[in-house]
């Protein structure tokens, strides 16, 4: 459990004294920035200036973030635009997913957490200890690397978030759950069998079920974590025209580690590295012209 | 085979293919399997065939011995010669038969040396009674008496006589005996009530009180009103036993002698020797049914068991009532939500133990702390009176309630650890994706966790109604009786009595066999009793086996 979510101003001090014991390296220097990082200094992250122009629904804002003594998240700094899709690409553990549970508070479940800094979700602070994490969480929508359908029928998956509400209205589930199903562009190949198990479902129907159940409550924001990972190229070739359509209606934060399906499917892609992010900017920028050598190594496969 | 050129390639050899495939190893585990199924299937098919194989009619002989003495048995046994050895007295081939002269021997089973026989015959009319008391009569019927008068002679026309005469004889017998247990029973009670309830407004009000005295003019007008039903019952009565009266049946037995039977002392009668297929059929059945339905008789050895059914499968359910919710919610505390550390570990392993302790300490402590501790509370707040007036407890004692807690406590680390084991195998994933949606810790529970892990959980259950239901020790320091004809439930006020004594199948087997006076005679009950047992056992598991895969389907899981 995190002991004490703290607001941003309480460690604000402590934050900048570790910023200044850092060892002052020339950062224009960008080959050297991963070997920097890897060494365990400071380095500032490149954000372009086109996200700023965005008005964002998520905030994160110098976030820390700590499994027992191992530190995994440095300093991020980053806004997630609205309605946009955002993807977080970098190579594995470096922290994408992490950052991703800690937007809606599921690395709670993990004892050793501790944080420090805060996020906003519209303007609400996710750390504030007086925030319900259980109204944060009907607040957002998530899905994970394996498709996770509850073992109930269809119809219960998708409406589960409002049976949890209490919703009893008949109309109001039906409604809701032909609304995403359509929405999840699974609707014409189960609606004859609503009833039935999902479990009796393949990988790819069952991982746009979830999405379906994430998009059910109208989430503010939608997190996918690595949603294809586990399907084959037809199934993710269905998911990735689905986060096409749900582009404009809803704000994605999707993690990634396909770099075709980061420059296709998103509006803004973040590079992260070992827990810091590196740079950060509109997706054409990042893999056509990005600031740093090193964003442009691994977005062209030359390493990670 | 080995290689001729020098290369550093692997060499194939018939051997390695040996080592490699393992082939003995799956010999030597596919025989243990197989052993283990034959010890189950032995086991199993042993206890079904001497179980089933009871009631079956065997043919009577009437074996003429060279000394002149006559036998009309059934032959249950035989044996080979063995020769004397050593210290051990050898004995010639001989049979064990089973005689139906009781009262004259006082045996029921004969060893019959074969050289000793001078002759075996099967004669047409010998006839089994199975009598309401002193056990079975074997002999060939001879006259059928109502009163001084004969109203039929000779094997065929008694034969007939007692075709025609005995179901009615039986079932006014059978009233007599309703009349008895259940109305004189109820008017027992009500005059038990009425005492109570004058002792009760003793200790309330004082004695001497205005309101022991009103008690006390109701217990005269409930003494009145039950003398009264008493007449009337006894009247009922004595008209039956009037139009049974004299009515009897001699027999002329094998030691030359004859026998009279009052008819309404004959449970059944049955001649093997004349039998078709279909008349060993019904005797069979018949004998099933009074072994399933009635009360039992003559120490247990003979009648039904039906009180001891009840019991057991009152018990065990009554059990798995109170196992299954305790169980689930302290594994649930101790999966979910208790935090991981030493203290946790420590009940765990506390937990492991109480599992292997023996099931007699359960049964001491059920005595102790139950009985005597529970019991007593409840009898000196609620059941003063009867305390007071015949120094008799009610919960105070052994009872059907008692011992269910007594087994539900035996049983509950079984579940424990099942239910807990069935919840660790539901992914995180899924706990997860609850959380993410918004549930909380409860929700995530009620909703995605325990429908998933229900059926291991009843695995857990079903295990422990298989122990539950076959355990003796523990019942017989906590309620188990040998004879309890009245059921824990019935018609008088409040029709369910959780403190009442009961039988059980399992203490049956042991009281029958070891403990009854005949039980010689019995011997044959104790395996029908064992396979009635194995196979109640079997039906309930397979009860909840079918709940269970009803919940599997339900909640299928399918790999990608």
């Amino acid at each position: 459990m995190i002991t004490a979510p703290v607001a941003w101003n309480d460690v604000a001090p402590e934050t900048n004294t570790m910023a200044q014991t850092v060892d002052p390296q020339p950062q224009d220097a960008p080959a050297d920035r991963l070997l920097a990082v890897a060494a365990g200094r400071e380095v500032e992250a490149e954000v372009h200036e086109s996200v700023f122009r965005e008005s964002p629904v998520v905030e994160v804002d110098r976030f820390n973030l700590w499994y027992g003594a191992k530190q995994a998240l440095h300093r991020i700094t980053m806004p997630v635009p609205l309605n946009k899709v955002t993807a977080l690409v970098g190579p594995s553990g470096c922290g994408k997913s992490t950052l991703l549970r800690s937007v809606n508070r599921l690395n709670d479940l993990v004892q050793t957490v501790r944080v420090t800094g805060d996020m906003r979700l519209n303007g609400d602070s996710i750390y504030d200890p007086r925030m319900d994490v259980i109204e944060l969480r009907k607040r957002m929508g998530m899905v994970f690397q394996k498709p996770n359908p509850f073992p109930m029928s269809i119809y219960e998956n998708v409406v589960y978030s409002l049976r949890i509400d209490g919703e009893r209205n008949r109309a109001v589930l039906d409604e809701v759950c032909e609304t995403s199903l359509r929405g999840s562009a699974l609707w014409d190949e189960v609606k004859d069998r609503l009833h039935e198990s999902a479990l009796g479902l393949s990988g790819g129907q069952q991982q746009r079920l979830c999405i379906a159940r994430a998009i059910a409550a109208e989430p503010e924001v939608l997190l996918l974590d690595e949603p294809c990972s586990a399907l084959d190229p037809i199934a993710t070739g269905k998911i990735e025209d689905l986060i096409q359509e749900l582009r404009g209606r809803y704000s994605v934060l999707i993690v990634t580690h396909n770099m075709q399906q980061a420059s296709r499917t998103s509006d803004y892609t973040a590079f992260m590295y070992l827990g810091r992010l590196i740079e950060y900017g509109a997706t054409p920028d990042i893999f056509t012209k990005p600031v740093l050598r090193e964003t442009e190594a691994y977005v062209t496969g030359r390493f990670g | 085979m080995s290689s001729e050129h020098p290369s550093r390639r692997r060499r194939s050899s018939g051997h390695t293919a040996l080592t490699a495939h393992g082939e003995p190893w799956v010999w030597l585990t596919a025989a243990a399997l197989v052993t283990a199924i034959a010890m189950i299937v032995g086991l199993l098919g042993f206890i079904a065939l001497r179980g089933v194989a009871t009631f079956w009619p065997v043919p009577l002989e009437l074996v003429r011995l060279a000394d002149g003495r006559s036998v009309l048995a059934e032959v249950t046994q035989r044996e080979a010669a063995a020769p004397t050895s050593g210290s051990a007295a050898g004995h010639p081939a001989r049979r064990l038969v089973r005689t139906g002269d009781f009262d004259s021997t006082g045996r029921h089973y004969e060893w019959i040396d074969d050289p000793a026989i001078a002759e075996v015959s099967r004669p047409e009319w010998a006839t089994v009674v199975e009598r309401l008391d002193t056990g079975r009569l074997h002999g060939i019927p001879r006259r059928m008496l109502h009163g001084a008068v004969t109203v039929a002679e000779g094997p065929a026309g008694v034969w007939h006589a007692f075709r025609r005469e005995h179901p009615a004889a039986r079932n006014r017998h059978r009233t007599i005996a309703g009349i008895d247990k259940h109305e004189r029973g109820a008017l027992q009670r009500q005059l038990r009530a009425a005492r109570l309830a004058v002792v009760q407004a003793g200790l309330d009000a004082g004695p001497g009180s205005p309101a022991q005295a009103a008690a006390e003019a109701r217990e005269r007008s409930v003494v009145e009103a039950v003398a009264r039903e008493e007449k009337a019952l006894d009247e009922r009565t004595a008209e039956l036993a009037a139009q049974n009266a004299g009515w009897s049946v001699e027999f002329d037995t094998a030691a030359g002698g004859t026998m009279a039977v009052p008819l309404d002392a004959i449970v059944r009668a049955w001649q093997p020797n004349r039998l078709s297929l279909l008349g060993n059929v019904g005797v069979y059945l018949s004998r099933w049914g009074e072994f399933l339905a009635d009360d039992p008789r003559e120490a247990n050895s003979a009648g039904g068991v039906f009180p001891a059914i009840w019991g057991t499968v009152a018990m065990t359910l009554i059990m798995a009532l109170f196992v299954a919710p305790f169980g689930v919610l302290a594994a649930l505390y101790l999966r979910e939500y208790a935090g991981r550390g030493p203290v946790t570990t420590a009940v765990r392993v506390a937990i492991n133990n109480l599992a292997g302790v023996p099931s007699i300490v359960y049964g001491a402590f059920g005595l102790g702390f139950f009985c005597y501790v529970v019991g007593a509370g409840i009898d000196s707040v609620f059941f003063k009176a009867s305390l007071v007036a015949d120094g008799q407890p009610t919960f105070g004692t052994g009872g059907l309630l008692w011992a269910s807690l007594t087994l539900a406590l035996l049983t509950l680390p079984v579940v424990i650890v099942a239910t807990e084991e069935a919840l660790s195998a539901v992914p995180n994933s899924m706990r997860e994706g609850s959380y993410a949606c918004g549930a909380g810790k409860w929700q995530t529970i009620r909703r995605i966790v325990l429908p998933r892990a229900l059926p291991g959980i009843m695995t857990g259950l079903i295990l422990a109604m298989a122990r539950g239901a076959g355990e003796v020790a523990p019942l017989m320091l906590v309620g188990v009786k040998k004879l309890a004809v009245e059921l824990p439930v019935d018609g008088t006020f409040p029709f369910v009595h959780p403190e009442r004594e009961f039988m059980h199948l399992a203490y049956l087997i042991y009281d029958v066999g070891f403990q009854s006076p005949n039980s010689q005679a019995a011997r044959p009950m104790v395996f029908t009793i064992t396979f009635l047992l194995v196979a109640i056992i079997a039906l309930l598991n397979v009860a909840a086996i079918w709940i269970r895969a009803r919940l599997r389907r339900r909640f299928v899981t399918q790999q990608f």
